[in-house]
C-alpha cells in the first residue's frame, strides 16, 4: 500500500517498521513531526526530552540497554548535543542508534544555517542522506542496521525540503527485535582516558571498514545518461537536478554520504567529460574530493548560501534564466508575522518596552523573540536557547565593573527556561549577579506549534504526568525574590518591572498566562478559561494617538485617522483598553462581559 | 516530466491553504498521478504568508520547483497572488480570489494596501477571479471559502471528472463534509 506522507511522517514509520521501541527529543522546525508521529505508535516508547543533549543521552541510553533507538532535533540542536555525540562514536552502541538532524538551509525558521554533514565527519560517525519520504523511511531502516553491523551511532541528515515535502511511500510491516541481552562492558561504555584510547584506535579502524561499506552499498549508485555531464549529489538536490537535467547527464546519487567512496567516485570522475558537485550549503563533498585529487566543479557555480531549487540549478549550470510574468511588485508590502491577538507575552513587552532607555533587554528563541520587531522593538539580544540569562548576566557584570547605570532585564520562554536556561539562573545566583530573569510561562511551547513540556503537567503522548513548579524551582537553587504576574494586566506588570529596577540581587517575575491559541486542558479551563467578550472603539473618543495600534495587535487597524478593532480577530485580552488614555476602547456588553 | 503540472497555492495563515492542498493532493494519488507536495507553514498561525506547492504528472521528482515553473497559481488572497507572481510561466494561469487580508505595517497606518491588483494582471497572464469570500459567506461558513477556491482550481486543470466528492468524505471532518462538497461546487461553476 502506499500513502502520501512528509518526510518525518515516513521517518517515523521507518522508525516503527525497523523495531524502535525508545524515542526521544526536543522540538525544533522541521524536525518537530518526527516525534509527534511517533507518539501515535503504542509500541515505541516516545517523549519530549528539556533539551536535544538530554534527549541524545536517553536515545543512548536506551541504546546500551540493547533497545533499537532514536534521537530526533533541529540542526541547532545537534550543537547542544554534541558532547555526547563525539564520545558515544567511540563507545559504539548495542541496540541500533539512528541520530536524526533536521537541517534548515534557506531559514525558514531558524537562526542559522549550518551545515551538520560537517558533524559526521567531525565525530566520525557514518551519515545517510535521503531525498525524499520513501527514502526518508527506508533510509531509517538501513542506518539502523548499519549501526549494529559496524557498532556505531548513525546520523541520518534530512533538510527542511525531506522533512516538509510529501511523496507516496510504500509501507510495510514492523520487524519484531527482541532487545539485546544486557552485559556489562566496563571497557566499551565507560569512556575514561585509558578505555577512551583503546576506543580511539578502534574508531579509525571503523571508520575505515565504513568507507569501504560505502562503496559497496547500494545506497550509492550511479545512473547513467548522457556522458557529458557527470553529477555528483545527495539529498533532496538530486531530485532537484533530476528534473533540470533528466537523462541528459549521469549522476552519482549518493545515500551514504559519509565516508565517501572516493574510488567509486574516481571511476565515475573518468567517464564524464565534466564533473558536477551540486550540494546545498557547504562545499562538505566537493573538498573531500578534491583533497583526493578528484578534479570538479563546485561551488564556483552552486551558490554557497540559502537553499537551491530546480530554477536554481538551471541557472547555475546551463545559464538558463525561466521567464515570467512582468508584473509591478514595488508596492507588494511585507507580512511580517506578528504576535497572535491574545498574545500574553504582548502586555509585558509593551511594559518592558516603556523602560527601554534606562535598560537592556537580552533575548531569547521562542515567539517572544517577535518583541525585537517592530512596533514593540523591546529586544536587544537573541543568540541561542537559554543564552537570555547566561548572557544577560555578561552585561550585567561588565556594566557593573565599568560603572555603567543600566538595569538588565533576561526574557526566556518556559519550554526554553527548561532547555537550559537553569543553568544561566544558577550562574547569576552563584556569583551574586543583579540582572533580573523574566520567564515567559505560557504554559507551552508556542513556537514550535504548541508541544508539551517538563511545567504544563503533560506528556508528549498526551498523558497527565508531574508539573514542574518554575517558582518553587527558582527559590529550589537560591533565587529569594520570585513574583508571578498576570502579564496581560499591564499595571500589576509595571508594578513587577518597577520594583525590580531597584533591586540588587537575583529576582525572577514569572509572567503566567496561557498562549491565546493553547487548547486548554480541562483543569486549565477553570484557571484561564472565562472567554471575555470581545472590545470595540468607540469613535467619538478615539484621538487617533495610536498608543492602542502601538502594542502591536494584530486585531487593531488604524483606518481613517481613527482605531478599529476587528471583531472577527479580537479575544477581549484588554491590552489596548489599558493603554487608552481616553477611554475609547470598551468592552461588548459592557465592563464585566 | 513534460507532463507534469505545478501548482502553486498561497495566502495568509488561517485560510486553510493546508486542508486544501491535502484535499487537492489526495484527489490527484487517488486518480493515479504521482504526486508530491511542500509546505512552508512555519509561521502560519501568527499572520504570516502560506505557501503550498503541488506537483503531479507521471513521475515528479522535485518537491518544489523555482521562478517561472508555475502552470497556475491560486491565491487565497490579492496581495499574495502578487507577491508570488514571478513563479508563474509566462503562458500560466491566476486563480485569484478576489480578497484582502491586509498585513501588520499595512493596519499601523505604515504601508498601503496596493491598488488595482487585479487590473494590473490583466493583459499580462490569464487570470480567473472568483469571489470565494462572498460565496462561502453564502453558503454560512466563511471556513469553506478554501474549498471554493480548490473547486475554481479543479475546473481551470480540467480535473473535474474525479470523484472529488469522495475525497472530500475522507478528509474533511464529518459535520463539515456536506458544506464543504456544495462549496466544491460553487467554485467549479464560478469560472
Ligand atoms: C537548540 C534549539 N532547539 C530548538 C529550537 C527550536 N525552538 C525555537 S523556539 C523554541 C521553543 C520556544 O518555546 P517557549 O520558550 O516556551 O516560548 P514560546 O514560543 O512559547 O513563546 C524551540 C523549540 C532552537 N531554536 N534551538
Amino acid at each position: 500500500m502506499k500513502e502520501l506522507m512528509t518526510g518525518n511522517e515516513a521517518v517515523a514509520r521507518g522508525a516503527w517498521e525497523a523495531g524502535v521501541t525508545v524515542a526521544s527529543a526536543y522540538p525544533g522546525t522541521p524536525s518537530t513531526e518526527i516525534l509527534e508521529n511517533i507518539a501515535h505508535y503504542q509500541e515505541i516508547y516516545g517523549e519530549w526530552a528539556p533539551n536535544e543533549k538530554v534527549a541524545l543521552e536517553v536515545a543512548i541510553g536506551g541504546s546500551i540497554a540493547g533497545a533499537r533507538s532514536l534521537a530526533s532535533m533541529k540542526h541547532v540542536g545537534l550543537n547542544v548535543a554534541a558532547d555526547p555525540l563525539f564520545t558515544n562514536a567511540y563507545t559504539g552502541i548495542r541496540g541500533g542508534l539512528v541520530i536524526i538532524t533536521a537541517d534548515d538551509p534557506g531559514m525558514h525558521s531558524s537562526q542559522n544555517e549550518q551545515d551538520n554533514r560537517n558533524y559526521a565527519k567531525f565525530a566520525k560517525i557514518p551519515m545517510l542522506e535521503p531525498s525524499d519520504s520513501q527514502e526518508a523511511k527506508d533510509f531509517f531502516i538501513e542506518a539502523i542496521k548499519i549501526s549494529e553491523e559496524f557498532d556505531t551511532p548513525v546520523i541520518l541528515r534530512m533538510t527542511t525540503r525531506v522533512c516538509h515535502s510529501k511523496g507516496l511511500v510504500e509501507l510495510g510491516e514492523r520487524e519484531l527485535i527482541p532487545i539485546k541481552e544486557y552485559k556489562k562492558e566496563i571497557n566499551k561504555y565507560v569512556a575514561t582516558p585509558a578505555n577512551a584510547k583503546v576506543m580511539r584506535v578502534k574508531l579509525e579502524e571503523r571508520l575505515k571498514n565504513l568507507a569501504e561499506y560505502s562503496e559497496r552499498t547500494p545506497l550509492n549508485r550511479v545512473e547513467w545518461g548522457d556522458k557529458k555531464i557527470g553529477i555528483i549529489i545527495s539529498g533532496v538536490s538530486y531530485q532537484y537536478a533530476k528534473e533540470v537535467f533528466g537523462d541528459k547527464a549521469s549522476y552519482f546519487k549518493l545515500g551514504f554520504s559519509y565516508p565517501l567512496p572516493l574510488d567509486k567516485i574516481k571511476a565515475f570522475a573518468s567517464e564524464v567529460e565534466e564533473l558536477y558537485v551540486v550540494e546545498e550549503l557547504d562545499p562538505f563533498i566537493e573538498e573531500q574530493l578534491k583533497a583526493a585529487g578528484i578534479q570538479c566543479i563546485g561551488k564556483e557555480k552552486i551558490p554557497l548560501i540559502g537553499e537551491l531549487n530546480p530554477a536554481i540549478i538551471a541557472q547555475s549550470l546551463t545559464g538558463e534564466i525561466k521567464s515570467s510574468i512582468d508584473c509591478d511588485m514595488d508596492n507588494v508590502v511585507p507580512r511580517p508575522p506578528t504576535m497572535c491577538s491574545g498574545c500574553p507575552h504582548r502586555g509585558l513587552f509593551y511594559v518592558l518596552g516603556k523602560k527601554s532607555r534606562d535598560i537592556i533587554i537580552t533575548g531569547d528563541i521562542g515567539c517572544y523573540t517577535l518583541a525585537s520587531a517592530d512596533p514593540l522593538r523591546a529586544m536587544d539580544t537573541c543568540i541561542c536557547m537559554g543564552a537570555s540569562i547566561s548572557a544577560g548576566h555578561g552585561v550585567q557584570k561588565a556594566f557593573e565593573k565599568n560603572n555603567v547605570d543600566k538595569k538588565v532585564f533576561a526574557v526566556i520562554g518556559d519550554s526554553t527556561f527548561f532547555h537550559s536556561g537553569i543553568t544561566g539562573l544558577m550562574n547569576i545566583v552563584y556569583n551574586k549577579g543583579n540582572a533580573t530573569t523574566i520567564i515567559l510561562d505560557n504554559r507551552i511551547t508556542g513556537m514550535t506549534g504548541h508541544q508539551e513540556n517538563p511545567g504544563t503537567g503533560y506528556t508528549l503522548k498526551g498523558e497527565k504526568t508531574n508539573m514542574i513548579d518554575i517558582a518553587k524551582l527558582c527559590e529550589g537553587i537560591g533565587v529569594k525574590k520570585i513574583k508571578t504576574i498576570n502579564p496581560l494586566n499591564l499595571e500589576e506588570t509595571a508594578e513587577a518591572i518597577e520594583e525590580a529596577m531597584d533591586v540588587t540581587e537575583p529576582m525572577v517575575i514569572i509572567a503566567k498566562w496561557p498562549c491565546a491559541l493553547k487548547r486548554l486542558w480541562p483543569e486549565e479551563k477553570e484557571l484561564y478559561g472565562n472567554t471575555r467578550s470581545k472590545l470595540y472603539v468607540n469613535e467619538d473618543r478615539c484621538s487617533g494617538c495610536k498608543a492602542c495600534i502601538r502594542t502591536g495587535c494584530p486585531s487593531i487597524a488604524f483606518i481613517n485617522g481613527k482605531a478599529h478593532i476587528d471583531d472577527s480577530m479580537c479575544v477581549g485580552c484588554a491590552v489596548c483598553q489599558q493603554v487608552c488614555r481616553f477611554g475609547a476602547i470598551q468592552r461588548q456588553g459592557g465592563e464585566g462581559q | 516530466m513534460t507532463n507534469v503540472k505545478n501548482v502553486f497555492i498561497v495566502g495568509v495563515g488561517g485560510q486553510g491553504i493546508i486542508l486544501a492542498g491535502k484535499v487537492f493532493s489526495a484527489g490527484l494519488v487517488g486518480a493515479g498521478y504521482d504526486v508530491k507536495m511542500s509546505e512552508v507553514h512555519g509561521m502560519s498561525q501568527r499572520g504570516g504568508n502560506v505557501t503550498t506547492q503541488v506537483r503531479f504528472g507521471d513521475k515528479v521528482y522535485s518537491p518544489i520547483i523555482g521562478k517561472g515553473e508555475a502552470h497556475l497559481i491560486l491565491a487565497l488572497e490579492k496581495m499574495e497572488a502578487l507577491r508570488w507572481a514571478e513563479y508563474l510561466k509566462p503562458d500560466g494561469k491566476i486563480v485569484l480570489n478576489d480578497f484582502a487580508v491586509p498585513s501588520a505595517p499595512i493596519l499601523s497606518g505604515k504601508a498601503i494596501y496596493p491598488e488595482n491588483i487585479v487590473d494590473s494582471f490583466k493583459g499580462k497572464t490569464d487570470i480567473l477571479i472568483v469571489k470565494a469570500n462572498d460565496i462561502a459567506e453564502e453558503l454560512g461558513n466563511l471556513k469553506v471559502t478554501n474549498m471554493v477556491m480548490v473547486g475554481a482550481m479543479i475546473k481551470a486543470l480540467d480535473l473535474s471528472h474525479i470523484d472529488w466528492d469522495e475525497i472530500i468524505r475522507r478528509e474533511v471532518k464529518e459535520k463539515f463534509i456536506d458544506i464543504n462538497i456544495l462549496a466544491l461546487k460553487r467554485g467549479m461553476e464560478a469560472i
